[in-house]
């Protein structure tokens, strides 16, 4: 029913409006709608019958009237003109160019909620991504393909953890840098402009496309923002050959237009106002990265979201994490202790981290040497605890041993500050180091050849061999 | 009947009208793209259907085609090695024929229809033949033998039968009762109707894993059913991963229900290379796997677990072994969730529908060991293993809540032994098998005689660990009496040493039960030959440093073969070292 115009609305309700007398729009069609005022706005179908159409109004609802209220129905599903002239570009959250720039002309238009990508069609994520953070590399590996999120909350600084990431990312043996594709999601302007800076200090805005929904712009763009992102991303992994790194952030403004929609339609809701259907939501979001069989680019995402009152059992980090291939947690407390990255390792969890290490990866030991690097930290923190109670000096030889490991890997490893950029090998042996005090005995997680080839001599000039 | 359309579309639910004489849970072909989907509500010539595919670009006014056939999937020869989507489309030739997304409308029959099967007849021509016997094999893989079998409702005397190749959709046999039954290669079974057995059976062998926290300490029977619930990130998918690998089941059905595609991948290019410890053929040749990842549509979904359960009937029905994971159950019940939401019916717990819990029922009775419908009485057994994702890990979820109901054996996944990296991360104190007494004859008369008392034992330790952590909180460790040291030591042994268990480690990923065995009791034999040592006045912390204490860790990582070696140098050494310090104690 392409180009078909209504010049009235049955009923305005939060950001839907109620069309009558249509008799057959499509699921998911695109609508332009016209103020009185002769002023337009976008709109796509959520519920159609014949006779009564329910379109969600991209943008606010404010000056929409019953009556003088035109919509006409585009005949088309929701698309984005993609080309590679959007790489150095800025869009706002609808994908209209924000930077004065022309816009996108293309012939190639790709559907903005695509196909699912045939699991048989999957490439296994295999490639490892050196980010320079030993936190990250060393102890939750990203590779290209995943996504793997940063859980945060209000007052820690993820973004700048994102941004040391965007920067140094790269996969070792080659010189390739990654393309960026930013979406902000109801971020402040503040906080888009300090990406942009970033961007533009280490050079890489020319190949960064960036789509800004900010904090004032309307919330139901939201909705649309990171799938501009994505089908941006796609066209330039899947049709390009590049590989793309999107940014998003921050999540939870998303879910929160998602809940608002939820709550206008009037449906049954799940946990705390949430729609039942957020888990299936944000998988067609998150599960749009990944590598194709055949094809060259990939498409890896980090997403950011801050968890409400730090609470990571809240529905959005919840969903969240059972979609994503694990996630970065930023804790409070070390935050606190001033130590940067504050990435708590503990919480924090890369699933596809042992396809991407290993011999020919990255190192041989790296997966046993990240186990006991995790299991000497947690019994390390359990002492600190315990010693909180009775004293450091009550506590076992043993345990006071792990302490020690513990607020070294804290001081040592975790923290690096923003400017530095740790290869692979250094992460490791910063870790064998941390490791040094303890004895073979102690190392339960390390095969004895392991041991053997890489441990690290005491200061006193022992072997860790036991005594 | 031809004239039905679509009269509104909210999502995945669409309601047809002038769909007069449909019946519940027909499947409806709608629109110009042909989308795939089943009939939910009636209401006069109204109906609500489910729909399996994306509905984005569909129109009110489209017509809709009943096909007047529940929700059926074909079953025969070539379903192992498969990949299928929830509603059985191979993934592999939907990828051939559609590209890499996944492209709606296309309908793809189940089975390779061109291929030819050898078939030998194992009756012949004029024999009587009664509701499921054989008639004749099939070569599918070279690891099994897939059997052709009359139908559970239908006898009579074999009318023509022969050797030779045919396709599924050939006729193998006809058999004569009064009137001709044709008896093909393939058949088709209605999902959501279990496949009938003749008697259940009480569970008494265990389903042998290779990890050693569920063999030794809550081990699942042959037939029976578990539930492995955890937050994300505590390893439910490792788990029931290394469960599909390595349980000595002679079928794996694997469900990947609303989980990740990369994950889904990572099966799909891992489970190739695996070769069966026994046999030393590729693990695939024994497998179907069904992956509906999350960003699939979510009807199929939901439809998922039940193709997934009837495929593996199927072939508990011939005789065998079959074992089913479906990762994850909650994927499932939010499929319920979100379409009893469209459907706008009154919400129960949480959200989720009131039938929630008669519905996972439904599907777990669907196990068991039994005696099958057949002359000879053969019997099939068929486990179920699902993977529950609790919000937040909260086990008083309803789906958790209603699969513990109805399932003998949790498996309850810890986040915080997860953070520390104790994989698996099943909580030995809060897990349970309610299996174990049912087992312990079969553990008894194949293991060893004191098995049962060893597992009994190492429990108690632990037990014993939790109790004196509590008391170390508040005193300090130092502040303990050496006897507890020692206990101590040992639990910390039987967690590090035997629980933990690496997936990923050639050697450590499967440990036999012999193996099993030999670990443990050495494990315990150190503990009491420290107690011991201790009543005598050495300190815990002298034993703790013995050389022998430091070869117990290379148990796990050492190869069956070379283990009684390894094991008759601990013993020595234990025995020389405990000797020397009780000589020192008591000069």
């Amino acid at each position: 029913m392409p180009n078909v115009s209504f010049k009235s609305l049955d009923k305005i309700s939060g950001p839907l409006i109620f069309v009558k007398g249509v008799d057959n729009a499509a699921y998911g069609e695109m609508v332009e709608i016209k103020l009185p005022n002769g002023e337009r706005r976008q709109g796509q179908v959520l519920d159609t019958s014949k006779g009564l159409a329910i379109v969600q109004v991209f943008g606010s609802t404010l000056g929409l009237s019953t009556t003088g209220t035109s919509t006409t129905f585009l005949g088309e599903t929701a698309q984005l003109a993609v080309s590679d002239e959007m790489l150095g570009r800025v869009f706002d959250g609808l994908g209209n160019p924000k930077d004065n720039g022309p816009k996108i002309v293309s012939k190639e238009k790709f559907d903005l909620v695509g196909a699912g990508i045939n699991p048989y069609s999957r490439e296994e994520p295999s490639e490892f991504i050196q980010t320079g953070i030993s936190n990250i590399d060393g102890m939750n590996t990203l590779v290209r393909g995943q996504k793997l999120p940063i859980f945060s909350a209000s007052g820690l600084p993820h973004n700048l953890l994102a941004s040391q990431i965007a920067r140094q990312a790269k996969v070792l043996g080659t010189e390739e840098n990654f393309s960026v594709v930013f979406a902000a999601i109801g971020i402040t302007s503040e906080e888009s402009n300090f990406f942009i800076k970033q961007f533009e200090e280490s050079g890489s805005l020319e190949r960064t496309a960036l789509f800004l929904n900010l904090s004032s712009d309307p919330s139901m763009e939201r909705i649309l923002t990171p799938r501009l992102a994505l089908t941006t991303a796609e066209f330039l992994a899947y049709e390009r050959g590049m590989h793309v790194l999107v940014i998003m952030t921050d999540m939870t403004n998303y879910c929160e237009a998602l809940r608002e929609i939820s709550a206008a339609r009037e449906e049954v809701p799940g946990r705390r106002g949430y729609p039942g259907y957020m888990y299936t939501d944000l998988a067609s979001i998150f599960e749009r990265a990944g590598k194709i069989k055949g094809r060259q680019g990939s498409v890896t995402q980090l997403p950011i979201l801050t968890m409400p009152a730090d609470d990571i059992t809240h529905p959005i980090p919840d969903l969240t994490g059972y979609i994503t291939e694990g996630q970065i947690v930023m804790s409070r407390e070390l935050h606190r202790a001033n130590i940067q990255p504050p990435v708590d390792v503990l919480t924090s969890l890369s699933r596809l981290m042992n396809s991407g290490i290993g011999a020919g990866r990255t190192r041989e030991d790296h997966r046993q040497l990240a186990d006991q690097l995790y299991s000497a930290y947690a019994q390390g923190k359990d002492a600190r605890a315990l010693a909180a109670i009775v004293g450091e000096g009550a506590l076992s030889d043993l345990d006071k041993k792990f302490l020690d490991v513990a607020n070294n890997f804290e001081q040592k490893f975790v923290n690096q500050g923003l400017d530095e950029n740790r290869p692979i090998e250094q992460t490791l042996s910063i870790g064998w180091d941390l490791l040094s005090g303890l004895s073979e005995t102690e190392l339960t997680r390390i095969k004895p050849e392991f041991i053997a080839k890489y441990a690290k001599k005491t200061s006193t000039g022992n072997t860790i061999k036991s005594e | 009947m031809t004239d039905a359309f679509v009269s509104r579309i909210s999502g995945p639910v669409v309601v047809g009208k002038g769909l007069g004489g449909a019946r519940m849970f027909d499947v409806v072909r709608i629109g110009e793209m042909g989308l795939v989907g089943e009939i939910i509500r009636l209401e006069g010539d109204s109906a609500q259907i489910q729909v399996y595919e994306d509905t984005t670009g569909l129109r009110p006014g489209e017509k809709i085609v009943n096909t007047n056939k529940p929700l059926s999937v074909q079953l025969g020869p070539g379903l192992l090695k498969s990949i299928y989507d929830g509603i059985q489309r191979p993934l592999d030739v939907l990828r051939e024929q559609s590209g890499d997304f996944i492209s709606r409308g296309k309908i793809i029959p189940a089975l390779d229809q061109k291929k030819k099967w050898d078939f030998v007849p194992v009756k012949k021509k004029g024999d009587q033949v009664a509701p499921g016997e054989i008639i004749g094999e099939v070569q599918e893989t070279p690891l099994i033998k897939h059997k052709i079998m009359i139908p559970p409702n239908v006898s009579g005397e074999l009318v023509e039968i022969s050797e030779g190749q045919y396709t599924v959709n050939d006729n193998v046999a006809a058999l004569k009762n009064g009137k001709t039954i044709d008896i093909g290669l393939s058949s088709w079974w209605t999902v959501r109707i279990p496949r009938p057995v003749l008697k259940k059976l009480p569970p008494e062998e265990p389903l042998i894993t290779g990890q050693r926290v569920i063999d030794t300490f809550f081990p699942v029977a042959k037939g029976g059913t578990a539930a492995i619930p955890g937050p994300f990130g505590s390893g439910k998918t490792v788990i029931q991963q290394q469960l599909a690998k390595w349980a000595d089941s002679e079928i794996i059905v694997y469900i990947g229900c609303g989980e990740r595609g990369n994950e889904m991948c990572e099966v799909l290019t891992e489970f190739p290379k695996l070769i069966d410890p026994k046999s030393k053929r590729p693990l695939m040749e024994r497998t179907i796997l069904v992956a509906n990842t999350s960003n699939m549509p979510v009807a199929a979904r939901e439809a998922s677990i039940y193709t997934g359960i009837t495929m593996g009937e199927y072939y508990r029905d011939m005789g065998y072994g079959v074992a089913l994971m479906a990762d994850s159950t909650s994927r499932w019940a939010e499929a319920l969730r979100e379409i009893s939401g469209r459907l706008e019916e009154m919400p129960g717990e949480e959200g989720y529908p009131a039938y929630l819990g008669r519905r996972l029922a439904e599907f777990y009775e669907r196990s068991g060991k039994s005696i099958l419908i057949s002359p000879e009485q053969r019997q099939g057994s068929l486990t179920l293993i699902g993977a529950v994702s609790p919000p937040g890990g909260d086990f008083s979820e309803p789906v958790s809540q209603n699969t513990l109901r109805v399932t003998r054996v949790f498996w309850a996944l810890d986040a915080s032994l997860a953070n520390r990296r104790h994989f698996p991360s099943i909580n030995w104190l809060t897990s349970y098998s309610l299996y174990v007494n049912d087992l312990s004859d079969w553990y008894k008369s194949n293991v060893s005689k004191d098995w049962v008392d060893l597992r009994k034992e190492a429990l108690e330790i632990l037990q014993r660990e939790s109790e004196l952590q509590e008391i170390v909180q508040l005193v300090g460790y130092d502040a303990l009496p050496e006897p507890e040291k020692g206990i101590l030591d040992t639990a910390r042994s039987i967690r590090e040493d035997y629980l933990q268990q690496s997936a990923y480690d050639e050697v450590d990923t499967y440990t036999s039960i012999q193996k099993q065995y030999q670990m443990l009791k050495h494990i315990l034999e150190f503990g009491r030959m420290e107690a011991d040592a201790i009543k005598k006045g050495v300190s815990a912390a002298k034993v703790s440093s013995l050389e022998s204490r430091g070869m117990i860790p290379k148990m796990k990582w050492t190869k069956e073969e070379q283990l009684e070696q390894l094991v008759n140098n601990i013993k020595s050494k234990m025995n020389q070292e405990f000797d020397n310090l009780s000589k020192e104690v008591s000069d």
